[in-house]
Order: structure tokens, then C-alpha cells, then sequence
């Protein structure tokens, strides 16, 4: 048996946690890029794409996050796509995010004034410009809050990469644990490395959210 | 290459399949009772109550916000024994999932709280009501009222949360899924069928819910 010290267990951890950091960066900015896409999308013709973006954000917030990975996992397998758990996780934490960060983000574009398309749409300015020039800037404004509190949420959903096989954080307190027979201080060190690594983020987003109301959003 | 699903032989397996939603309904109804008592209960002493009180309350709502389910199961379920505090997978569950709720709750009800008019408590104090009937029948009721929508959208989330627990055995509806395909080998068309079935739980939770809350819980 291995004589694993706290700074073992610890440091183990730390080296682990990078990738649940990679992988949070992956489902973030794929997550953004699919979601700002969907968005814009549905706000270019509500009349077509309002219902099927509609039914994909209540079809990823509707089910589990692990059932996702798992048919994402499973079924990329069973289409003869043979590739590496990095691609079948990335691809099921993408899609979730995507799915939040488009209904997030459509909160923010429907918060601006119904004054502002028409008045844009008077100077003639093309939906592009619109977006670019009158409604992005001020959406951007109050989505940067919630966004923010969002990333959390990613990188709590990146542990659940550990089920299938893909050595993140969790799946390492699980090896640790396995070989050190010490459940309860391992798996209270990787409570508090996601606490190190979220509540920055929380308080952050707690922060930007004061300041908005503040200048009265 | 040809792929054939096969969805049939999933479904034959209902027995199982119906196992496992009642497990799933069952932990998401004992933790939304317990976990509801602890929010409310969490929220008052962190809004009005004494320092001593408040700020251990403040700790658990962030460290199990800023954690994920599954590790605070893992420290429940694997971590606790080595205390001697021996739990059993259903337990386990239960325990993880009101103390998550609770968290979650909490905050949400705290704001709730906090949007009471002033005048309403100091009307009801001055009709001579004690502090905790100023509580329960003059504040408590319609916070719950504002913040019905967003606490049941935690509930759903806590319930489909709820299927990670599978991961330590107990026997709600992915775990069901889990055995299906050990048994056929039909993986990804079990995964498909659970996967709708909690489509279908979340849909369906959200509308009782929304029709229990006025009735049951804050009254209308």
C-alpha cells in the first residue's frame, strides 16, 4: 500500500483540476458559440426558429446533464464515430451550455426596448447593424451578470465527465480515494477545490450584478 | 454500417423502468419536503437572525452552491462511513439532496423575504401578533408566493439531479436504465427511453407544482 500524505491527496488534486478547468473552457466557449448562433437565429426570423430553439433549450434544461453525457458517450460510438471520451464529453457539456446561454441571452435581447428596433429599423439600418450598433451593446451590458454566474454552473457540470471514464477532478478523488482508503478527507479536499474554484466566480457575478442595478440597469 | 435500434426490448423491461420513476419521485419527494423546511428555516436565520447563527447558515449555502451534487453524494455516501456515520444508497440520496435544495432554496426564499413591505410587519405587530405568527401567517405565505416559480424550477433541477444517484446504487430510473442495458445490451436506446421519461417527469412536475403551490403551500 502507498503512504499518500495531505499534500498528496492535495496535489494530485490540484494537477487534476486543470482539465476540469479545460474542459469548462471548451463547454464555455463552444456553449457560447452555439448559443450566440441560436440566438441570433431566433431573433432574425421568430416566425421559424423561435419554436425549434424553443424546444432544443427545454429539451437540455429538461433532462438530465448525465443522461446527455451518456447518450452523447454511448451513441457517437454507436454511428461508428470512434473518438476519445474528450470529444463525446466535450460535445454534451457544449450542447447543455449552449442551450442555457441562448435562453439567458434571449432574456437579455427581449429586456431592450421595442423603441430601439423601431427606431433603427427607421434609420434604415440593416438587422446586422441593428445587432451590431443598438442591440448587442446594451443586451451585452445586463447578459454579463447572469453569464458570468453561469460559468459555475459549467464547471460543476464538468464532474459529471468523471462517470464516464474521463479523469477530471472527481474521477481523481475517486482513484485517490480507492488507493488511500481516506473517502471522507478526499473527497472533502475536492469539495473545497471546486469551492476555490467557483466562489471567486460567484462572488464576482454577485458583484456585477450590483453594479447594474446600481447604475439602474 | 447499418445501425438498427432497438427500442422494444427497452420497453419490455417496463417493470423496471416504472421502478425506477417511483424511486425518482420518491427521492424528489422527500427532499422537496425536508429540503423546503431547511430552506425556510436557513433563510429566516440568515436574514434576521443572530450573527452566531447566521454566518455558519451563510457557509453551508455557498459551499454547496459552489460544489457539484455529485461530490457533495460521494462525501455523504463514501466519505461519511469512514466517521462511522454508515448510510444506505437511498439515505445517501436523500440526505445530498435535501442539503442541496436546502442551499439553493434558501437563497431564493431569502429574497423573497426580503421584498416584504415594511408596513405589512409592522402592521401585524401592531395587531399584537407574536413574532413567529408575524412570520408564518404574515410574511412567510406570500414570500413563498413570489418566489414559487423559481423554487419549482429548483425542484426540477434537484430531481433531475437526482439521477446521478444511480452512480452509488440506488435504484432510481438511471440506474434502471443501467441495468436494461446489462441486460440486452441495448445502451444507447436505454439511455434514450430514461432520458425521455425524465422529459416527461420534468414537464409533468412543473405543471403540479404550479397547481399544488397555491393550494397547498401558500394559499391563493
Amino acid at each position: 500500500m502507498v503512504d499518500f500524505s495531505l499534500w498528496d491527496i492535495l496535489r494530485n488534486l490540484i494537477l487534476s483540476a486543470r482539465w476540469t478547468l479545460v474542459l469548462s473552457l471548451i463547454a464555455f466557449v463552444g456553449g457560447g458559440v452555439v448559443g450566440a448562433a441560436f440566438l441570433v437565429l431566433r431573433i432574425w426570423r421568430p416566425a421559424v426558429f423561435d419554436r425549434p430553439v424553443g424546444a432544443y433549450v427545454q429539451l437540455f434544461q429538461g433532462t438530465p446533464l448525465l443522461m446527455q453525457i451518456f447518450l452523447s458517450y454511448f451513441g457517437l460510438r454507436l454511428f461508428g464515430v470512434q473518438v476519445s471520451v474528450w470529444v463525446s464529453v466535450s460535445l454534451a457539456l457544449t450542447l447543455y451550455t449552449s442551450a442555457f446561454l441562448t435562453e439567458i441571452w434571449r432574456g437579455c435581447v427581449a429586456a431592450i426596448p421595442k423603441g430601439q428596433w423601431e427606431a433603427s429599423t427607421s434609420l434604415a439600418l440593416s438587422f446586422g447593424e441593428q445587432l451590431r450598433h443598438v442591440i448587442l451593446p446594451q443586451a451585452l451590458r445586463i447578459a454579463i451578470p447572469p453569464t458570468v454566474g453561469f460559468v459555475v454552473q459549467v464547471i460543476k457540470g464538468t464532474a459529471l465527465a468523471s462517470v464516464v471514464g474521463f479523469v477530471e477532478l472527481t474521477r481523481a478523488g475517486n482513484m485517490i480515494a480507492n488507493v488511500t482508503y481516506a473517502p471522507f478527507t478526499v473527497f472533502a479536499c475536492v469539495a473545497l477545490t471546486y469551492f476555490i474554484m467557483c466562489y471567486p466566480i460567484s462572488l464576482y457575478a454577485r458583484h456585477l450584478e450590483r453594479k447594474l442595478h446600481v447604475r439602474g440597469g | 454500417m447499418t445501425i438498427s435500434l432497438d427500442f422494444l426490448s427497452v420497453l419490455a423491461q417496463w417493470p423496471l423502468l416504472a421502478t425506477g420513476v417511483l424511486w425518482t419521485l420518491w427521492l424528489t419527494a422527500v427532499a422537496m419536503v425536508f429540503g423546503l423546511v431547511v430552506a425556510v428555516a436557513c433563510a429566516r436565520a440568515r436574514n434576521t437572525g443572530p450573527a452566531w447563527i447566521a454566518i455558519p447558515v451563510g457557509a453551508y449555502v455557498e459551499l454547496i452552491r459552489n460544489t457539484p451534487f455529485i461530490v457533495q453524494l460521494f462525501f455523504v455516501f463514501f466519505g461519511l462511513p469512514a466517521i462511522g456515520v454508515r448510510l444506505s444508497p437511498a439515505t445517501a440520496s436523500v440526505i445530498a439532496m435535501v442539503l442541496n435544495l436546502g442551499a439553493y432554496g434558501t437563497e431564493i426564499i431569502r429574497a423573497g423575504l426580503l421584498a416584504t413591505p415594511r408596513g405589512q410587519i409592522e402592521a401585524a405587530r401592531s395587531l399584537a401578533l407574536t413574532e413567529t405568527q408575524v412570520f408564518t401567517r404574515v410574511v412567510l405565505p406570500p414570500a413563498l408566493k413570489r418566489v414559487w416559480p423559481a423554487l419549482t424550477s429548483q425542484i426540477i433541477i434537484v430531481m433531475l439531479g437526482s439521477a446521478v444517484c444511480g452512480q452509488i446504487a440506488t435504484e432510481e430510473l438511471s440506474y434502471a436504465a443501467n441495468v436494461i442495458s446489462a441486460m440486452n445490451f441495448r445502451t444507447f436506446e436505454s439511455y434514450i427511453v430514461a432520458t425521455l421519461i425524465y422529459l416527461l417527469l420534468a414537464i409533468g412536475l412543473r405543471r403540479l407544482l404550479n397547481w399544488a403551490g397555491p393550494r397547498f403551500v401558500f394559499g391563493s
